[in-house]
């Protein structure tokens, strides 16, 4: 279970990235964090393994406060936090194997990792997950010979060979077309499901989010202003996140689009013209 | 409306555009370019004032008769043999010093990155690498002789001190040009600071190891040729001494087989820094 109590990062510009997020992620359940461009996605997550050090509040990952943790403890308990990068972020020049193996860099010596000497049951696991992701036979190629797509999947199968408690994913569809997109967000909620953990995806697509997600939050200008099921993520939800309006300047403008002829809820949202610009 | 028939008409009156320039001002930029030029040609003035075109028939006319008394060069087989017994040492004492030299760039080079070492690290190397940049090899070599004398090691020593500012400043960007996002990815997944190093640091900077160690195994090669000549081992040793004993012909193959070497190790370094880049 991953709780956040009141996360702040104000970096040295004094950007205020993320004001006090507070929310807890469970089970496997699929979270979607959604919002504008800048609105501290990225932050929120990178603060979570401490990538980016938090400037204030607390990160428990099941029950323990990591921002609590001196350098070593915090490279231990970052075994059982996997993360999927936007820009997959593999070692380019090292073959698809050693990319995966690199999950299990925590568990071995400095010498083995620099024979890459992984103990074979590390590359069995790692051999399982690469034919999970589609990467069968792979193994000897290196990374820069993969497609966009290929390269996200060893970047999620590098995430799982960790065996993490949680998986983290920082805009994993926006470098893929369409196709690659829906494939990597079955490949993640597949997983969630078969290994039973929860994920966190950052995403600026909201259908992609809708589609796959059981729970939306939005994040808009650093603060949590949605957080629920994406069942209740509505046009006034929406307009809240990207546009920052308050609820109340969002009812008056659906007053008068209900006055052009909408009847219920529903409706009125799709009939909204403004929607389209989402 | 008048707006409608404004609209391609110039109605501002802001129509003069130009190119921001570096310097501030027109002015300043116009006040250096007449600085440097006025420099240059006080330059060419005061250094050239002694010079007279029958002084420089003459020094051509000497030129000419000192090349003529090079050709054909010397093959008696006694300093043909010198020749190449030179150039090996020459060419040891370029390998050893590039090896010794590489060894101690690689640390400064790692501290001497931004993107990896902590401020006053950072601080420190950058320091050690403009403080080894900032003096000729000559002048290295001619300190080194006054310490360990006259010889090859001098030489080394001399080589060696040239190499870590070179490499090391060349190295330290290349370092500091990787992708830091396969870094993070590393330590995302709890590595340590030394794995994060072998993993995703030395995949990245690899060929631009072995690319930059080859290019300046070449330039170290043709510094050893000239380094010699204030004793430091070497060709220039021998180069030295037949210019001292008028023995031009003998001078003529010296540089004849440094041409040929000099060359070879170009042409082989320019082969593997392609092949690996």
């Amino acid at each position: 279970m991953l709780e956040t109590i009141d996360l702040r990062k104000v970096y040295s510009t004094g950007d205020e990235a993320v004001s006090g997020v507070s929310t807890t992620v469970e089970g496997n359940e699929i979270v979607a964090m959604i919002g504008p461009s800048g609105a501290g996605k990225s932050t929120f997550i990178r603060c979570i393994n401490r990538l980016t050090e938090p400037t204030e509040g607390e990160v428990r990952l099941d029950g323990e406060d990591l921002t609590a943790l001196a350098d070593d403890e915090m490279k231990a308990a970052r075994r059982n936090i996997g993360m999927v990068f936007q820009e997959y972020n593999l070692v380019e020049r090292l073959t698809v194997m050693e990319n995966v193996l690199s999950g299990r860099l925590g568990y071995v010596s400095n010498w083995a990792a620099l024979r890459r000497n992984f103990p074979p049951e590390d590359v069995e696991r790692a051999y399982d997950i690469l034919e999970t992701v589609g990467l069968a036979d792979m193994e000897n190629k290196r990374a820069d010979e993969l497609s966009g797509g290929q390269r996200q999947r060893v970047g999620i199968a590098r995430a799982v060979v960790q065996e993490p408690t949680i998986l983290l994913a920082d805009e994993p569809t926006s470098s893929l077309d369409p196709d690659s997109s829906h494939a990597v967000m079955e490949l993640l909620t597949a997983i969630a499901e078969e290994r039973n953990i929860p994920i966190i995806i950052n995403i600026h697509e909201v259908p992609l989010a809708v589609e796959y997600a059981d729970r939306i939050l939005g994040l808009h200008d650093g603060e949590l202003v949605f957080d629920g099921p994406t069942d209740d993520l509505d046009k006034n939800a929406k307009d809240v996140i990207y546009r920052g309006e308050a609820i109340a300047a969002s009812t008056a403008d659906r007053d008068t689009t209900s006055q052009s002829g909408g009847t219920d809820d529903t409706e009125r949202v799709v009939d909204t013209p403004s929607l389209t610009g989402d | 409306m008048a707006t409608q028939d404004g609209a391609s008409e110039v109605t501002t009156g802001n129509g003069d555009w130009q190119r921001p320039t570096a310097f501030r001002s027109q002015r300043l930029k116009w006040g250096v370019y007449g600085g440097a030029t006025l420099f240059v040609l006080w330059s060419i003035v005061s250094l050239l004032s002694g010079v007279t075109l029958p002084r420089v028939l003459i020094g051509v006319q000497n030129g000419v008769l000192l090349v003529e008394s090079m050709v054909p060069p010397d093959t008696s087989s006694a300093n043909l043999e010198r020749v190449s017994r030179y150039m090996v040492e020459t060419i040891a004492m370029a390998f050893v010093a590039t090896f010794t030299g590489v060894l101690i760039s690689v640390p400064v080079a790692v501290g001497a990155a931004e993107n990896l070492a902590p401020k006053p690290l950072y601080y420190l190397n950058r320091g050690i690498i403009s403080i080894t940049r900032s003096i000729d090899e000559l002048i290295i070599a001619i300190i080194a002789v006054k310490a360990v004398g006259v010889g090859p090691l001098a030489g080394i020593i001399a080589i060696s001190y040239l190499t870590i500012g070179f490499f090391s400043k060349l190295f330290a960007e290349d370092i500091e040009d990787i992708d830091m996002g396969a870094k993070s990815a590393i330590e995302a997944s709890g590595a340590s600071r030394f794995q994060t190093f072998v993993y995703a640091v030395i995949p990245q900077v690899a060929p631009r190891f072995i690319g930059l160690t080859v290019y300046r195994w070449d330039i170290n090669i043709r510094s050893s040729t000239i380094i010699g000549i204030v004793g430091a081992g070497g060709i220039g040793t021998l180069l030295m001494r037949s210019f001292d004993r008028y023995e031009y012909d003998f001078a003529g193959t010296i540089l004849v087989a440094i041409i040929v070497v000099v060359l070879a190790g170009e042409l082989f370094s320019a082969y593997v820094r392609r092949r690996v880049q």
